[in-house]
């Protein structure tokens, strides 16, 4: 049978390669459904930590910062991302609702960032892996879907537009901030090659 | 597809793929030794999950259409919106651009889903007028776009955050809110559990000849 670890499986069809390891910045693809298997990256270690630090602070400035702000009939109000999450806390079910909006925005992308950190760093640094790299790399995996930073960025767009004849609206520094923040985690997403990550902690 | 012979699955070779990291085992393991996830060469459950998580959305995306999204309160006025209602209001007003994008995320991007999946799931018994390449790219659109639903959500969450002005006007979410997340949390749970190699297997019909490994074709990278 040779040795198994020189195969690839393609996660979405099956389909069984031999792998040769592509030169950085080309990338292996299933012939078969065109899934991207293999494309790592010159430095992406020491890149996908930058981001991911980045990520935390912009988050917790954005959580806290004022996001928009409002002015109709001589009142005032502004909200934070942490408002917003918020805003479904006042009444019964509705307040379970709060936490999964909290956590989409704000709890599951600083987690996949510090999972990401804390995983990468002993690898970029050529030290044996982290205790619990492989739990904590599949746990940050298994949030990717849950991370919806980007689409509460374009859920405000709507929400502008929804009140703007009603009132005058203002970004803060808040949503320039979130706005950075998704480039950023499309990046993250897009520099991961998550073949040459479970690779290297393979011991 | 014009390749598809030389492919050969990880079933074919006796062997059980990891979908989390890509490592293969021998038949009869288990857990993947690498990243510990669990390992089924197709899981029997996976179909019965599919559908159960595709009803339980279902029945979630009814009271979300029916009952309130919003609770709009001003000086003259008070009145509670629908998804629908408040999509045809804004076209009243003229807005037809944010009219259609609430449409399609809120309307079309679900019902669409909902039609999906079922389609996917149903076309494993019988094969349909799609290939498996099309219907692999249907999967990935549907697990792609699933998420994207939930920008209702956070419409309401904006709205009734921002919109506290006192006697002036005032918004608060209605409990639409809750079922509408909750549809899209298990049609997404619903595309997750859906195993696509199951897509591929009708094709493999060809005896399991043991033609030599290839290696995955290599492309330049578009620059992201």
């Amino acid at each position: 049978m040779g040795d198994l670890s020189d195969l690839i499986a393609c996660p979405h069809c099956d389909a069984v390669y031999r792998v040769a390891q592509p030169a950085h910045g080309e990338r292996a693809v299933c012939a078969r459904c065109h899934t991207v298997l293999i494309a790592p990256r010159r430095r992406a270690g020491e890149q996908l930590i930058a981001l991911a630090l980045a990520v935390v602070v912009l988050v917790i400035t954005a959580t806290l910062a004022p996001f928009l702000s409002i002015d109709a009939g001589g009142q005032h109000n502004a909200a934070s991302v942490l408002d917003a999450a918020l805003a479904f806390s006042g009444s019964g079910a509705l307040a379970l609702l709060s936490l999964a909006v909290a956590a989409g925005i704000v709890f599951i992308p600083v987690t996949r960032a510090l999972l990401l950190i804390y995983v990468l760093t002993p690898i970029v640094r050529d030290r044996p892996p982290a205790p619990g790299a492989i739990v904590a790399f599949r746990l940050s995996e298994a949030l990717r879907p849950w991370s919806m930073a980007e689409i509460f960025v374009i859920g405000c767009a709507v929400a502008l537009v929804k009140i703007a004849d009603l009132a005058a609206v203002e970004f803060g520094p808040g949503f320039w901030i979130f706005a950075v923040l998704v480039v950023l985690l499309v990046v993250q997403d897009n520099f991961m090659c998550r073949y040459s990550v479970w690779k290297s902690l393979e011991t | 597809m014009e390749i598809a012979g030389d492919v050969t699955t990880a079933r074919d070779m006796g062997l059980v793929a990891c979908t989390r990291c890509t490592r293969v085992w021998p038949l009869g393991t288990h857990k993947c030794g690498r990243c510990g996830h669990r390992l089924h060469s197709r899981d029997p459950h996976a179909m019965q999950r599919v559908w159960a998580f595709w009803a339980v959305g279902l029945m979630c995306y009814v009271p979300a259409n029916l009952a309130p999204m919003l609770r709009t309160r001003t000086l003259v006025s008070s009145q509670e919106n629908t998804i629908v209602g408040g999509a045809a209001e804004l076209a009243q007003h003229g807005n037809w651009g944010i009219a259609m994008v609430i449409l399609v995320a809120s309307v079309l991007i679900p019902v669409g889903k909902f039609i999906a999946i079922a389609g996917l799931a149903l076309g494993l018994r019988r094969p349909g007028a799609l290939g498996p390449a099309r219907r692999q790219q249907l999967y990935e659109v549907v697990d792609y776009i699933g998420r994207w639903s939930m920008i209702d959500v956070f419409v309401v969450a904006i709205l009734s955050s921002l919109v506290q002005l006192g006697a002036v006007a005032s918004v608060s979410p209605g409990p639409a809110s809750l079922f509408f997340a909750l549809s899209v949390i298990f049609t997404m749970l619903s595309a997750q559990s859906f195993d696509s190699r199951r897509i591929w297997d009708i094709e493999a019909v060809a005896p399991p000849a043991a033609p030599p490994i290839p290696a995955p074709p290599v492309t330049k990278a578009h620059p992201a």
